[in-house]
């Protein structure tokens, strides 16, 4: 296993038409690295991640996951992908299909693995997130938090190196929650390199490597979780901090 | 005014001696439209300006000029070209159903590539987004995410264009085809009765768009399985 990061985010700017909307972000993630990302919103967070698997692209600086640049090419861009999962607020499950069918099709078509082999691989991972019983089910037919931790499963059945979580827990109702949490905890404690949007400052505190926060584009301020939520440096941390931990 | 009721009672059968026909030009078109309404939909939504403009134009010639004039103009139009009468399309050009087949056709694709468009723009983005991160290939995405859902979102408006060609199959009458709507002329012209005759047609029609729209309602609601709460 090397010991070059994982992810490499170096110089790198985001622009929406005029609008910058991050400001030379620099940011290396090592394999096994757990990192929550805080801020108040339209600082950035979402955007920053989703340039990582390239649901966004990125203007200039350079992306790098796992030893391969994003860059305009395709299929590059497929074979990053196919290494990084992605949890997303709305779960994004597909409608049409039964929860087995949404864990089985991209194992399919784009690992190209086997019917049998694809639903022995979602199975596992629906008992990993707590719901096999589900698995015939569709999505609507699920409560909030039990479609997020399908969301989940179908990120890991495709055995990816990285998971992104974009405000994983934001749509859900407070009793949901946690179920998801768990989930999410039980993923850091196995040694997932994990990226979190959340203001959960709980599951921060508990799982993070560095807890990093952004304002208005940039990376403000990065650190251990003890450091950061008891001894902050910056006065925007400070302030949002206060904020979200007033009540 | 009398009421004769056995002229219907004799001309109902003759008419619907014409249902072949109708049926004939509803399916044949409707099915070719279908297969053009998605050739044009692709080039649509293909971000390509030399597919997608072309697609465009047509649509906005084909929407903007009444099917009557079209089907006219492929009838009585077309064959005073040579090049025409010289092509390997005139043995279709030649007969009446197939130039009301082809301007039918050439109408609804026009017609239907804007419904299944409709469709496709209201497939969540945030789908198409989990398709890309799961490494899925445009193509795989349209197949298995936007077809099937797009599918489902432009069937009630579907539904209502095949009415709507069902209706304007009728209109094949006025190029000497006999179907139910010129039969029902030759009968009028014989009888001068149009009252009980185009009475009787207009229910006959309303029978077919019935069968049309229960037909569509159980396909509705196969697609539509997803998205009752109770399973």
């Amino acid at each position: 296993m090397s010991t070059e990061p994982l992810i490499q985010i170096r110089n790198m700017n985001k622009f929406f038409g005029n609008f910058q909307a991050l400001k030379n972000i620099n940011l290396e993630v090592n394999r096994g690295e757990r990192i929550v990302v805080c801020g108040p919103s339209g600082s950035g967070k979402s955007t920053m991640i989703r340039c990582i698997n390239r649901l966004e692209e990125h203007t200039d600086g350079h992306i790098i996951i796992d030893g391969k640049e994003l860059t305009d090419q395709v299929k590059d861009i497929n074979a990053v992908r196919r290494e990084v999962g992605m949890v997303f607020q709305s779960f994004n499950l597909f409608p049409h299909m039964n929860i087995i069918k949404n864990l089985t099709m991209a194992q399919q078509l784009v690992r190209k693995i086997s019917k049998t082999e694809a639903r022995k691989t979602a199975m596992e991972y629906l008992k990993k997130v707590k719901i096999p019983e589900q698995a015939d089910k569709y999505p609507i037919q699920l409560s909030g938090g039990q479609q997020q931790r399908v969301a989940i499963a179908r990120a890991l059945c495709m055995k990816p190196e990285i998971m992104l979580f974009d405000e994983p827990t934001s749509a859900l109702d407070p009793e949901m929650i946690n179920e998801v949490l768990e989930v999410m905890v039980e993923l850091a404690n196995e040694g997932m390199t994990m990226i979190c949007v959340t203001h959960e400052m709980g599951f921060a505190r508990s799982i993070a490597d560095r807890v990093i926060f952004m304002d208005a584009g940039e990376i403000v301020e990065e650190a251990v979780p003890s450091e950061f939520f008891d001894n902050p440096k910056n006065e925007r941390t400070k302030e949002f901090l206060s904020q979200i931990l007033s009540h | 005014m009398s009421f004769d009721l056995s002229l219907i009672v004799e001309s109902v059968p003759m008419m619907l001696a014409g249902i072949g026909i109708t049926l004939k030009l509803l399916v044949v078109s409707g099915l070719l439209g279908l297969m053009l309404a998605i050739c044009l939909l692709l080039m649509r939504i293909s971000g390509k300006w030399y597919l997608n403009i072309p697609a465009q134009i047509y649509i906005y010639i084909f929407r903007g000029t009444p099917i009557l004039v079209q089907i006219f103009i492929i009838y009585y139009g077309l064959p005073q070209f040579d090049a025409i009468r010289e092509s390997i399309f005139w043995p279709i050009l030649r007969e009446p159903t197939g130039c009301a087949i082809l301007a039918l056709t050439l109408n609804t694709g026009a017609y239907v590539s804007e419904i299944l468009r409709g469709g496709v723009l209201g497939v969540g983005k945030g789908l198409m987004e989990a398709g890309s991160a799961l490494g899925l290939s445009s193509r795989q995405k349209f197949i298995y995410i936007t077809a099937p859902i797009a599918t489902r979102l432009a069937l009630p408006a579907y539904s209502n264009d095949v009415i709507s060609l069902l209706k304007s199959t009728a209109l094949a009458s006025t190029i000497t085809i006999a179907d139910m709507t010129g039969i029902a002329r030759t009968i009028v012209a014989e009888t001068y009765a149009p009252y009980e005759i185009y009475m009787s047609l207009a229910v006959i029609y309303m029978i077919f768009t019935f069968g049309i729209q229960k037909l569509f309602g159980a396909i509705e609601r196969y697609l539509g399985r997803y998205t009752k709460r109770e399973g």
